[in-house]
């Protein structure tokens, strides 16, 4: 068993957790361990993401961090944590510009301004890119590029964070699984920043990486924190759906209708948002929730196209129009056998982000001493519906913080002392499943059936009914989870990895469908058919806590 | 409805060990890719299959590069061929950890 200590250990090497290192380390610390289940750098959401990128940078016309702010909490539905959505939109344009000046190329305009774009529910045109849908690889090539200099930083790939470790309540160090060993790995931490990302990944239609199921929340809750905001999952209305494509991420449709517009219709190729009070004649300006409720209600009516979404038609846009908004984009179109001045591409809704996560204050501290969370992992600042380009900014602000506080409390922390035998009874999870264990059920599919049930149960649109059933086939995969099989033999064996991703997911799961029950409204991204309308007497957030025998509620 | 049939002779196994090769018949739609048939055979064949991957279908994270016939690839934007045998391996010069997964990690990003 390899032993670790440090000053700062980050769970998570995404935009959050390479920022919230650079932080750490600038702000003093001098051992700051930064892993990643994935390559650091390289795994989680921030490489994925397209286009937009949110900040009052008032580089196109006058615009204010306040005016930002209204319109997320507008989007949010009455449900932002004002302060924490405050801090976003204040210190989003230093540090979009800070990007820019280590060497992130912003799209500009003739005049050498950065181009910015109005997304929906923006009042003006805020949202920065790089060009062809490359915001996520450059950002996250400019953190990989920043961290590498930073002596105080030390990387690690592929060590997966199966526990964290307390010791009278506050943070000592966490339990980690080595893929390439498949062995055991303990880590003495005086504090731990957890900007591990969401949990879209528990939702069959996603556009998640392989690292999204929710392992952060999961490790929050069982070390003691609160969770905020767990029933507001956004589903990102037009994901890709058919033909199939290769090599693009399935929502990558969203750049298009920034720059071009482009119209949403039903298998008669009648454009149907009108119906549901969205007027897009002057662009695209219908918000993700609405977007979303419109394209499922469209779907369930039997309007739908043949794969099951509706159409996506630029059938109306100008050749030249579209190649001279997307250049190397329509060749790798073309390759995949669409041709968008002739055909529409059928779209539908997919899991994309998650609104909710740990709970923290403005200092990105949970109420776990030690324990901070930073990104998408840190829940509240987006309410029930998140504003379109705000992820980035969130990854990077708050990874800023989270580094910074998380430097002082462990700065302020006399001892580092690793009660080890805490650690022992994970560590001694990880080494029998290395053992290999006889079973008929692998936890390859029973992800597979979390993934099914999430989509059909706790999706776009839920019930009573459904949200039960969806806790009762949980409860029984947690059962399941002592005799999931794994095969024999430790090196780089992906069933070890698989079964704590199950367990971890399972535990994201049961606190959406706890919070989703208890909401008994429709609110952003929360739509229940039983509760179709917004209940005033709802404006209020709800907690989920673990109890210290496991069972995981409404707090 | 699947249409087609892909043949997988895929190298299995962990460095040192002698070279195996396991073949699967994978159904798959027109335009499905490699990664689509690994994932499919961790899902319904077999689980222990160890394969790299993270961003599953954008292309950036490049994680799920093989050897495709041969040809060094990335296994999610490589299409799937009916009814010809594809030979699938982890890469030549570096040291593979199991079956298709091989040591790609930058040194410094390493435990020991």
């Amino acid at each position: 068993m390899t032993d670790l200590a440090a000053d700062i250990l980050i769970v998570g090497a995404g935009g959050a957790g390479m920022y919230a290192a650079l932080s750490a380390a600038r702000a003093g610390a001098e051992r700051v361990l930064l892993v990643d289940k994935s390559l650091v750098g390289r795994g989680g959401a921030t490489v994925m993401a397209q286009m937009t990128v949110a900040a009052a940078l008032a580089e196109e016309c006058p615009d204010a961090w306040q005016a930002h702010f209204d319109d997320t909490l507008a989007s949010g539905r009455g449900l932002c944590d004002e302060s924490l959505a405050a801090l976003l939109c204040r210190e989003a344009p230093s540090r979009i510009r800070e990007m820019g000046a280590w060497g992130t190329d912003w799209a500009r305009r003739e005049n050498g301004r950065i181009a910015q774009v109005t997304a929906p529910g923006h009042s003006r045109p805020r949202c920065c890119y790089v060009d062809f849908l490359n915001t996520g690889p450059a950002v996250a090539a400019t953190l990989r590029r920043q961290v590498s200099r930073v002596g105080a930083i030390r990387r690690v790939s592929n060590l997966t964070i199966t526990d964290l470790v307390t010791a009278d309540g506050e943070m000592v160090g966490a339990v980690a699984l080595d893929g390439e060993s498949g062995e055991a790995v303990t880590i003495a931490a005086k504090a731990v920043i957890i900007a591990a990302g969401g949990l879209t990944r528990i939702f069959q239609r996603n556009s998640a990486s392989a690292n999204m199921g929710g392992d952060g929340y999961a490790l929050a809750l069982a070390a003691g924190a609160e969770l905020v905001d767990m029933e507001f999952v956004q589903f990102f209305p037009i994901g890709h759906l058919a033909p199939r494509l290769v090599g693009m991420d399935p929502i990558m449709w969203d750049p298009f209708r920034y720059k071009l517009g482009g119209r949403l219709l039903d298998q008669a190729g009648r454009e149907f948002l009108p119906d549901y009070g969205s007027d897009e004649t002057s662009g695209y300006t219908t918000p993700r929730d609405i977007a979303t409720f419109a394209i499922t209600k469209e779907i369930a009516a039997g309007r739908g196209s043949p794969h099951g979404g509706v159409y996506l038609s630029f059938t109306h846009i100008l050749k030249s129009a579209l190649e001279a908004a997307f250049g190397p984009v329509i060749d790798r179109l073309a390759k995949n056998g669409i041709d968008l001045t002739r055909m529409p591409v059928e779209v539908a809704p997919i899991a994309h982000y998650h609104m909710g996560g740990i709970a923290v204050d403005v200092g990105m501290a949970s109420s776990v001493p030690g324990l901070y969370a930073a990104g998408e992992a840190a829940g509240g600042a987006n309410g029930a519906n998140r504003l379109s380009g705000n992820a980035i900014p969130e990854a990077l602000v708050f990874g800023e913080v989270a580094g910074r506080s998380a430097a002082a409390f462990a700065a302020a922390r006399v001892v580092n002392d690793w009660p080890l035998h805490l650690a022992a009874d994970a560590a001694e999870c990880i080494r029998a499943l290395g053992e290999g264990r006889a079973g008929d059920r692998s936890a390859v599919s029973a992800l597979d059936e979390l993934r099914e049930l999430m989509w059909r149960d706790a999706g776009p649109f839920r019930d009573a009914t459904g949200l039960a059933r969806a806790l009762d086939r949980i409860s029984r995969l947690k059962c399941a989870l002592p005799d999931i099989a794994t095969a024999p033999g430790r090196r780089a064996n992906p069933m070890l990895a698989d079964w704590f991703e199950l367990r971890a997911s399972l535990t994201a799961a049961e606190a959406v469908v706890h919070a989703a029950l208890a909401r008994q409204e429709s609110r952003g991204a929360h739509q229940r058919t039983d509760f179709l309308e917004t209940d005033a007497a709802w404006s209020r957030n709800q907690r989920i806590a673990m109890s210290a025998d496991g069972v995981i509620a409404v707090a | 409805m699947p249409q087609n049939t892909a043949r997988l002779r895929i190298r299995r196994g962990t460095a040192g060990e002698a070279p195996q090769y396991q073949e699967f018949a994978v159904p798959f739609e027109d335009g499905a890719s490699v990664l689509d048939a690994l994932l499919w055979i961790r899902s319904r064949s077999d689980p222990s299959l160890a394969v790299r991957y993270s961003c599953i279908n954008a292309n950036v994270c490049k994680e799920c590069t093989i050897a495709i016939d041969g040809v060094v690839d990335y296994a999610c934007t490589t299409r799937l061929v009916a009814d010809r045998v594809m030979t699938l391996e982890p890469l030549s010069g570096k040291v593979q950890l199991r079956d298709l997964v091989s040591e790609t990690r930058p040194p410094r990003e390493r435990l020991r």
